[in-house]
């Protein structure tokens, strides 16, 4: 059977179209999931006030949009290291809980204390304990040869389970009614807002310092440069002398750290102590971003924030139009599915089959 | 900025106005819920609660609810509800506690029930329920039924309130039946029906024949039903998904209390308290007995009965630990409130250990 159409791949895609592409996937987006909204029979208008609009003018809202980008921004940022090199780490969960572990750990262990020594050693030890994780899949696959996809993903629920012995066991609050949850960390231990009344907090800081940095890498340095000639043409790259192992392990301890780094913020920012569940899926939801924002840190930052508007527009959906949380998810989904078929109608072009006669292949 | 400011005054006297202007304020009441209200369990028999004030009060209040809020980010839900003038929120999860305790620090006007948790402030009053009693009686009813002497358990999160199900369960079957025997699976979260179907089939794999499960979906139940097996529902009546297989439900029933609360909140006699009662006030009730012989049946009905009149209880004295030690008896010739609250060892006959 012949196929209706073919996609064949432009020779030349005008930066007109790059820009274009994004922003006709939203009104695209936003045409349909009016479509459904006023079925529902809701205003159409007034969704799309609730849920793109206010997240970024009401002052709070946007508090709190910057606030869940944070650690998406810097997981991401991480991720882009490992994917711009072709290296799969799918386990930044896992390392996002180990970094908010080891600096929890930390906060635990000095509990009751003060000193503005506490909260950098916390995201020193954030930082490392990801790094560590991040370690053992890049150092199997080097080493071993095997798949860092698998290790890094089955990492996760390590990470998970241990999460869950501790809280459970030597961590537990003593006075929390056998709840598994660590004692609430002192106030030398949290990340305390920057704005009166809001709970941003300077972690966001850190995590645009970190996409910019790691734009410099990739644009400016030896080092970006052997990690796109790895990830695109790996034996060019092995020709032109970059080493392999190293590159993968570095890239995964760059990214290990990162993620580690935004669990110690998420727990000394966000949460307020130790808890089973505190990773929220964050580490996966990074992959999405990392993608969505075409592998480039600017990309990242963006993405993340239009996740986050995505999420908090939800909520307030829910509150001030009654609308249910089924619906923001399928228009999530569908954002991203009309972004995802944007770029792929960036880079091909549809050809119509007419009936004409096949020629035999 | 000064700018700025005026035109948001202005604004905000403005919303003052129209809101004066309406014939009567309304009481906004909102929700938090920790799985989708879809669920038929637990956030299903809250919304239950919620629609309840809706129809007490008509036009004197309006509520609202935010649905699967994950505990660990639910912060900004509960501020979003405060903000939005809700005066009065119920956040129904134990995991809630503390981020409810933050948000109503910061608005000391808005009025906060926290379901299941144990701190309390001046805005913020606590609710449970004696589900346990509940499952002391579908123990009894499990222990005459089972034919294989094993009954499988499907647990959530092994926290107190679990714990002290599977304890009232346990010896509510071995009552009746000093051979039962009871197998634990852990799901390690509250709804995903894809991992409590699998927690199901895999203790009817170990020989189980009843199935019993203290985590929100129907799925255990389906399971069960569809191997021939009996179990029991959870949270909600759940007769409509396994007709011919369910014995009975425990049922939470909220709606009294989300109305009682709304009540003293409209009438301005709101405080903050700390609730626990079970069968007696109504907050737990037993769905209908189905599917079981008639002695069972009345062996379940009069157990129902000795509660209600306090001369039953799961855990009257001498209750004994698992690793035999006899548990001090605080509440007079049972187990008192806090101690059961608290509980986080599994009594004696129970095999296995609680995860930690």
């Amino acid at each position: 059977m012949t196929p209706l159409f073919v996609l064949t791949p432009r020779p030349f895609v005008s930066p007109l179209r790059r820009v274009l592409t994004p922003v006709c996937a939203l009104a695209a987006a936003l045409a349909i999931g009016g479509v459904i909204v006023a079925l529902l029979g809701r205003s159409p208008a007034a969704a799309f006030r609730v849920f793109l609009v206010e997240p970024l003018t009401d002052p709070w809202a946007a508090q709190e949009v910057l606030l869940k980008a944070t650690p998406l921004v810097l997981i991401a940022t991480g991720l882009l290291f490992c994917f711009r090199a072709s290296r799969w780490n799918i386990g930044a969960e896992g390392q996002f809980l180990v970094g908010g572990l080891c600096g929890g750990g930390i906060a635990i262990l000095t509990h009751g204390m003060t000193g503005a020594w506490i909260l950098p050693a916390m995201m020193l030890a954030g930082a490392c304990g990801g790094l560590a994780y991040a370690a053992l899949p890049a150092l199997l696959r080097v080493r071993f040869g095997i798949s860092e996809i698998l290790t890094s993903l089955m990492l996760v629920y390590v990470a998970d389970l241990l999460l869950d012995y501790l809280v459970r066991g030597p961590w537990r609050d003593p006075k929390g009614f056998n709840f598994p949850q660590s004692v609430a960390f002192s106030d030398a231990a949290l990340l305390h807002p920057l704005l009166e009344g809001g709970r941003l907090h300077a972690g966001m800081i850190l995590a645009l310092a970190a996409a910019l940095a790691a734009a410099l890498v990739f644009r400016r340095t030896l080092f970006g440069f052997a990690i796109a000639a790895s990830g695109e043409a790996p034996r060019a790259a092995n020709f032109a002398g970059f080493n392999e192992g190293r590159i993968t392990i570095l890239v995964f301890l760059i990214s290990g750290a990162l993620a580690g780094l935004a669990g110690v913020i998420e727990v000394a920012g966000q949460v307020g102590q130790l808890r089973p569940g505190f990773g929220q899926g964050l580490g996966f939801t990074a992959i999405i971003v990392a993608f969505l924002g075409r592998l480039s840190p600017l990309g990242a930052v963006l993405a993340a924030l239009v996740i986050a508007v995505l999420l908090i527009g939800a909520e307030s959906a829910q509150v001030s139009l009654k609308l249910p949380l089924d619906l923001a998810r399928f228009f999530m989904g569908l954002l991203l599915i009309c972004i995802l078929l944007g770029e792929s109608l960036e880079r091909y072009r549809i050809r119509f089959r007419r009936a004409e006669k096949e020629r035999p292949a | 900025m000064v700018r700025i400011s005026t035109r948001l005054a202005a604004f905000a006297l403005a919303l003052g106005l129209s809101g004066a202007a309406g014939a009567q304020e309304k009481l906004k009441v909102g929700f938090i819920y920790v799985g989708p209200v879809g669920d038929f369990g637990w956030s299903y028999q809250h919304d239950q609660g919620r629609k309840a004030i809706e129809a007490a009060f008509p036009g004197k209040v309006e509520t609202s609810f935010i649905e699967s809020v994950p505990e660990a980010d639910s912060e900004r839900a509960i501020e979003q509800l405060a903000r939005t003038g809700h005066k009065l929120i119920f956040t129904t999860s134990f995991g809630y506690m503390e981020p409810t305790l933050k948000v109503a620090k910061k608005y000391p006007n808005v009025m906060f029930e926290h379901a299941t948790g144990y701190k309390r402030d001046r805005n913020v009053a606590t609710y449970s329920a004696k589900f346990h009693e509940g499952r002391y009686i579908i123990g009894k009813i499990a222990g005459r039924m089972t034919k294989t002497n094993t009954i499988g358990y499907v647990g959530a999160v092994p926290i107190p309130e679990v714990i002290a199900g599977i304890n009232a369960f346990y010896l509510g079957a071995k009552s009746v039946n000093p051979d039962v025997k009871i197998k634990i699976t852990w799901v390690n979260e509250w709804f995903n029906p894809g991992k409590e179907s699998d927690a199901a089939k895999a203790l009817m794999d170990q020989g189980a024949d009843i199935i019993t499960q203290h985590t929100d979906s129907p799925a255990p139940l389906q399971q069960a039903a569809a191997r021939g097996k009996f179990a029991f529902g959870q949270a909600s009546d759940m007769t409509r998904f396994a007709e011919k297989h369910i014995l009975t439900s425990i049922i939470d029933d909220w709606a009294p209390y989300y109305v009682e609360r709304t009540r003293a909140v409209l009438e301005g006699k709101w405080q903050s308290q700390d609730v626990f009662d079970g069968l007696a006030k109504g907050k737990v009730k037993m769905g209908p007995y189905v599917n079981m012989p008639d002695d069972v049946k009345r062996l379940a009905e009069e157990t129902e009965k000795a509660i209600i009149a306090g001369t039953a209880d799961p855990f009257l004295c001498p209750v004994v630990a698992q690793d035999g030690r006899t548990i001090e008896c605080k509440g007079g010739n049972r187990l008192s409130d806090e101690q059961v609250v608290g509980m986080n060892y599994f009594v004696q006959g129970i095999e296995g250990t609680i995860p930690k």
